[in-house]
């Protein structure tokens, strides 16, 4: 909403500049997001008379003026073809800089000398659409009246500053000019004086007879008033209502839709002009539209409507969208005798659908979609009638047509003074309270006996937003000054903050990988579907159930997604191709799973702790650096359990992931009695998976399951006592082939050296010189050691020999 | 033999200075005190002596004996820490060559931000709870106060999957939550971090970005509190001299409403582009909670009072690290991230 200052103090004066106003309505809630000045750059252009206007003797498409400002005469040369001698101009005398930055001074065009310049409407920066397409060409041409040498800004109305208002949506009354008059008065304690309407009916005959109103959906329309005006005499509107548009961002059109849109902007009801001769009977009609309804709308569209629409209809025809856009059909043009006016309220929400529906929001749907005060609907037409009368611009006919069906009740809230200071934390007296309650034209009553201390506040029908007490309470809050308000901490029971054991192993996880290398990224939680196809997800026995969003803002962030992977890989992608190649990155977030299609209920939220490696270890000038593969992913992993504490975890081989390396991708679990408990994923990227994302790097990735690392992490370890007596080492190196995994060794292992191994370490993996092909060499050491006594060396080799035999017997491995 | 003795002792103490290493000091110790020393050599002609000149000697032999081996130690000890001088000259290396690898990594600037605005408000007392990403129309609207066709939800366009479940536009449904969680216990005393989803993406809008919300519910709890603990929030936050300003505003789950600006972190206040020349910054929304909230969250407006405020947490970022393109921070390029 744009207010100009001069509108305003047409009706309070609060005795300050814009800055000053600007700073006590943004403090009492009514945000001043900017104060416009319209005038910066035009104190050297004033309106100049064109005496002549002749041909530039040696140049076709200019033209020599002698332009007279009053005090002076100017020659002016100009390439602009729509000046003719007579006209008044905006001229720009040397010595100005225009708003453009355009500094004026004498100069010379094909031999002439020009003293400054004739003006356009966009050097002189105005608004655009506040002007007609014919002002937006050549130089622009002020009426008649304009006097001679006065400075433009003054002719035309720019020289009051305009507040920008940014107004909440509980404050929709301040989309009229009056109302922010109330506000100011109620801010600045300054009188306020609103115009006095009162209509002088002077056209022939009754309304009665000649117009009907039929509401056929009370629940969409509440009230909807008529007024007939007869002897239309269309032209512009005086100068002063164009200029009050202007500074509202509205442009001009005739005297009659400009009365209409005065209103509106002063008073906050939109209002429309019928040509009362192309309404069937005279008969309106207030009804929802049929299935499949045809309306061509007054920007020359057809709307295809349905039942959800409103519509103002005669007996044959639906002749406007309420309180959205009218009718071609029916549109007032300067064949229009008869005029049939419009005010009405109409149901926010079903106006706010009909909007979007058809992709219009007007000044005028916009107010209704906020909901237009119903008590003044019929005070609104009033205004325009008298408007109409005062400027002769029709015949007003006595009497209207107001059907009110549902009445606005008057709002009646109690306070007590003291439950308003105890929610603000203040000791504002109740005279105190009533002062500011009338400012605000409420009018407040002491219940008897509580004088000052309890009462009740009769809300005015402009302010809908008062509901209840803590309304009231805001009202003194923004009124005393928010920042009049005492600063205090709250005075409870002292509490512990403290992070729940999700949150610490959360935290812990982090600064592991952070203390690994890892960078943090953040990427969003819906994906492109098509990430899918590229990781061969969707090429599965059975294809991933995926959530789509209804109305995403493209293609890209069509689906939540279900796995981490798509984010990683695009990370790798972008920093790739900023020749990043070298990267360790994480992700601690979300994945998205339906618990059935379409959605019943909430999906299930998985946290996810993913993490992708590519390239190699900084480079270092000692040797050769360690490059990211399977195992230093795999280290990583191995480390972040160690750190919370997680024991016994398992690893398989997992070719089954589409969009991992079959060979090089594994999962790990813990079974907990019968109960597996997965906890995620480790692997290499999938060939194909890399040429989809245009990789040249192998990256690795990993995904684990926040949930069951934080059901498996320990808080602490325990202490046991240390050994007593020593312990024994013996290695031994067995040949197997290269497909019996490590796990199976270890296996044998623990199992056999159940009694006595205390520990075992594989200490080299070997394949080549001296192993048969498609065999390895597995090294191990083993710790004998018992907590109770010395072994005997009989017993450790025994053991050690019966370990050995399992493992040939059980898995075929030979000894070196 | 007393001048043999006493040609020993000069030889030896003029030898031993020629000593340089620890080879010719063993040397210079088998020549003068081995078995075969010129030492040992000498007192072996003691038995030729008279038993007058015997004592005399004997005790001038053994005054020899302990110069020499004092000069032994001596030289043996000048002479080790010569070669420990030299080997650790020798062993010098580079300093200035870089380190051994495994670098820190770093946290996204956003977690950062986060993590200090935890620590602030567990520190006053508040625990940290979470929601869900994907949520109900009615946590995120309905029970805050926001009917279905309410202008508000104008403010907020959103991404829906059904009618009913849509991407939270805000972290505001936890409050509910919470609340429902908790009741009748006071006081409930909550931060809530996290994602927050709405329809707009252009040089100021990120359709995913985060918010941090507070909630405080309790018996006694007044405007002049979340102003109070809102300061104490933003000092600790920005630094000591940060000072508020508090504007009515309208938010449906609060009333009285507040946008709470900050004495610009730029200018301190006196006007520059960052703050658009007004010396305040927008960081914040607050509000008592509206008495339909707390009823939706299971308690009796006229028991319990509470407080409620958010933050956009790109914002904050974006202000204290001088980051002047919000798209940087959801472009996860390392060189930028490795600033943190
Ligand atoms: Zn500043």
């Amino acid at each position: 909403m744009h207010v100009s200052i001069e509108w305003l103090r047409a009706y309070v004066d609060a005795g300050l500049n814009a800055e000053q106003l600007a700073d006590k309505l943004t403090r009492a809630g009514i945000a001043v997001e900017n104060v416009i000045y319209r005038d910066q750059g035009l104190d050297k252009v004033v309106v100049g008379y064109l005496q002549e206007v002749e041909k530039h003797p040696d140049a076709e498409r200019l033209f020599v003026c002698k332009v007279d400002t009053g005090t002076e005469m100017y020659q002016i040369v100009t390439g602009a073809d729509n000046v003719r001698a007579g006209q008044k101009v905006p001229v720009a005398t040397p010595g100005a800089k225009l708003p453009n930055g355009l500094k004026i001074k004498k100069t010379k065009l094909r031999g002439i000398e020009s003293i400054g310049m004739l003006c356009s409407a966009e050097e002189l920066a105005l608004d655009e659409k506040t002007i007609s397409p014919e002002e937006r060409e050549g130089i622009l041409i002020l009426s008649d009246d304009a006097l001679i040498g006065q400075p433009i800004a003054q002719t035309l109305g720019l020289d009051a500053p305009i507040l920008e208002l940014e107004l909440t949506p509980n404050r929709a009354d301040c989309l009229a000019v009056i109302n922010v008059a109330r506000e100011v008065s109620a801010i600045t304690a300054k009188p306020l004086t609103l115009p006095a309407i009162t209509v002088e009916e002077k056209g022939q005959g009754s309304i009665e007879g000649q117009v009907q109103v039929a509401i056929e959906d009370p629940e969409l329309c509440g009230r909807y008033a008529a007024r007939l005006f007869t002897n239309l005499r269309l032209g512009p509107s005086p100068a002063w209502m164009q200029q009050r548009l202007q500074s509202a961002g509205m442009r001009p059109i005739n005297n009659i839709v400009d009365i209409t849109n005065y209103v509106m902007l002063e008073m906050g009801h939109p209002l429309h002009a019928f040509d009362y001769n192309r309404i069937a009977k005279g008969q309106i009609i207030v009804r929802r539209a049929h299935q499949g309804e045809k309306l061509i709308t007054l920007d020359e569209q057809e709307r295809q409507l349905n039942p959800e629409n409103l519509v103002i209809a005669d007996p044959e025809k639906a002749v406007a969208l309420a309180g959205v856009m009218g009718g071609l059909e029916t549109e007032v043009t300067d064949k229009t005798e008869s005029i049939l006016l419009e005010a009405a309220h109409f149901n926010p929400a079903s106006i706010r659908r009909t909007a979007r529906q058809v992709g219009l929001r007007s000044e005028a749907s916009q107010r209704f979609e906020k909901g237009v005060n119903i008590a003044t609907v019929a005070l609104a037409m009033d205004r325009a009638a008298q408007l109409i009368e005062e400027l002769n611009v029709a015949d007003v006919v006595p009497g209207t047509v107001d059907v009110y069906l549902k009445p606005a009740e008057e709002r009646v809230i109690s306070f007590k003074v003291e439950s308003i200071n105890n929610l603000l934390g203040t000791q504002i007296a109740g005279t105190e309270m009533a002062r500011f309650f009338n400012n605000l034209g409420f009018a407040v009553k002491w219940q008897t006996g509580q004088e000052e201390l309890e009462g009740q506040v009769t809300i005015p029908t402009y302010r809908q937003d008062m509901k209840d007490e803590h309304d009231l309470a805001e009202e003194v809050a923004r009124l005393f000054g928010y920042d009049n308000i005492a600063t205090t901490l709250p005075k409870g029971v002292t509490t512990t903050g403290q992070r729940t054991w999700p949150q610490t192993v959360k935290e812990k996880m982090v600064q592991t990988l952070v203390g690994s290398g890892f960078r943090e990224v953040i990427t969003f939680s819906f994906i492109n579907p098509r990430h899918l196809q590229k990781l061969k997800m969707t090429a599965q026995p059975e294809e991933p159930a995926v959530i789509a969003l209804q109305n995403p803002l493209s293609e890209e962030q069509g689906i939540l997604r279900p796995t981490m992977m798509a984010g990683l890989l695009d990370v790798a992608v972008r920093n790739a191709s900023r020749r990043i190649n070298d990267l360790a990155i994480f992700e601690l977030g979300s994945t998205f799973q339906p618990r059935q299609l379409p959605l019943q209920e909430l999906p299930i939220e998985k946290a996810k702790l993913s993490a992708l490696m590519m390239g190699q270890e900084g480079i270092h000038w000692s040797g050769k650096p360690q490059s990211y593969d399977f195992y230093y992913l795999k280290g990583i992993i191995e480390k972040l359990l160690g750190t919370l504490k997680i024991e016994k975890v398992q690893w398989e081989a997992w070719p089954e992931c589409p969009f991992l390396h079959p060979g090089r991708s594994a999962r790990l679990y813990t079974e907990d009695g019968k109960e597996r408990i997965d906890i995620g994923y480790l692997g290499e990227v999938h060939p194909d998976v890399i040429e989809a994302y245009d990789l040249s790097g192998r990256p690795v990735v990993m995904e684990l399951d926040v949930e069951a690392l934080t059901a498996l992490a320990q808080a602490k370890g325990y202490y046991k006592a240390l050994p007593k007596y020593p312990s024994t080492d013996r290695d031994m190196a067995l040949i197997l082939p290269i497909n019996v995994p490590a796990s199976k060794v270890e296996a044998i292992i623990a199992q056999k050296g159940s009694k006595l191994v205390e520990r075992w370490q594989l200490f080299d993996v070997y394949q080549g010189n001296q192993i048969p092909e498609g065999y390895r060499s597995l090294a191990y050491s083993l710790r004998y050691q018992r907590a109770d006594r010395t072994l005997t060396d009989e017993e450790v080799n025994k053991t050690h020999d019966d370990i050995k035999s399992a493992l040939t017997a059980e898995l075929g491995a030979q000894f070196r | 033999m007393r001048e043999q003795l006493e040609q020993i002792r000069a030889e030896a103490s003029r030898t031993i200075a020629e000593a340089e290493n620890s080879e010719a000091l063993q040397e210079w110790r088998v020549r003068y005190l081995g078995k075969k020393g010129h030492l040992t050599q000498v007192l072996r002609g003691m038995g030729k002596l008279t038993a007058e000149e015997r004592p005399i000697l004997g005790a001038l032999a053994n005054d020899v004996r302990a110069a020499l081996e004092f000069m032994l130690e001596e030289k043996g000890y000048q002479l080790k820490e010569a070669e420990k001088a030299e080997r650790l000259t020798a062993e010098a290396i580079d300093v200035t060559l870089p380190g051994q690898v495994n670098k820190m990594g770093s946290k996204h600037p956003l977690t950062l931000v986060i993590d200090e605005i935890k620590e602030i408000f567990l520190g006053m007392g508040y625990s940290i709870a979470e929601g869900p990403e994907v949520e109900l129309d009615y946590y995120n609207f309905e029970a805050l106060n926001i009917p279905k066709d309410h202008p508000a939800r104008d403010m907020q366009d959103s991404f829906y999957i059904t009618p009913d479940i849509l991407l939270r536009t805000h972290t505001s449904p936890v409050q509910i939550r919470a609340m429902e969680k908790l009741k009748p216990t006071v006081p409930v005393k909550i931060i809530c971090p996290g994602r927050v989803f709405r329809r707009d993406d252009d040089a100021t809008h990120s359709p995913m970005f985060h918010q941090v919300e507070g909630l405080l519910v309790d018996k006694e709890v007044t405007f002049g509190d979340l102003r109070g603990t809102l300061l104490t929030f933003v000092r600790q936050m920005f630094g000591p001299d940060r000072e508020i300003r508090l504007r009515p505003s309208f938010f449906p789950f609060t009333e009285p409403s507040a946008e709470v600006d900050i004495s610009c972190v730029i200018c301190d206040g006196k006007g520059c582009r960052v703050c658009k020349g007004s010396g305040w910054l927008e960081i914040l929304g607050a509000g008592m909670v509206h008495k339909k909230v707390l009823e939706y969250g299971g308690y009796d407006p006229e028991e319990v009072k509470g407080f409620a405020f958010g933050m956009g947490v790109e914002r904050v970022a974006m202000l204290k690290y001088g980051i002047d393109d919000m798209r940087l921070l959801y472009d996860n390029d390392m060189r930028f991230l490795s600033r943190f």
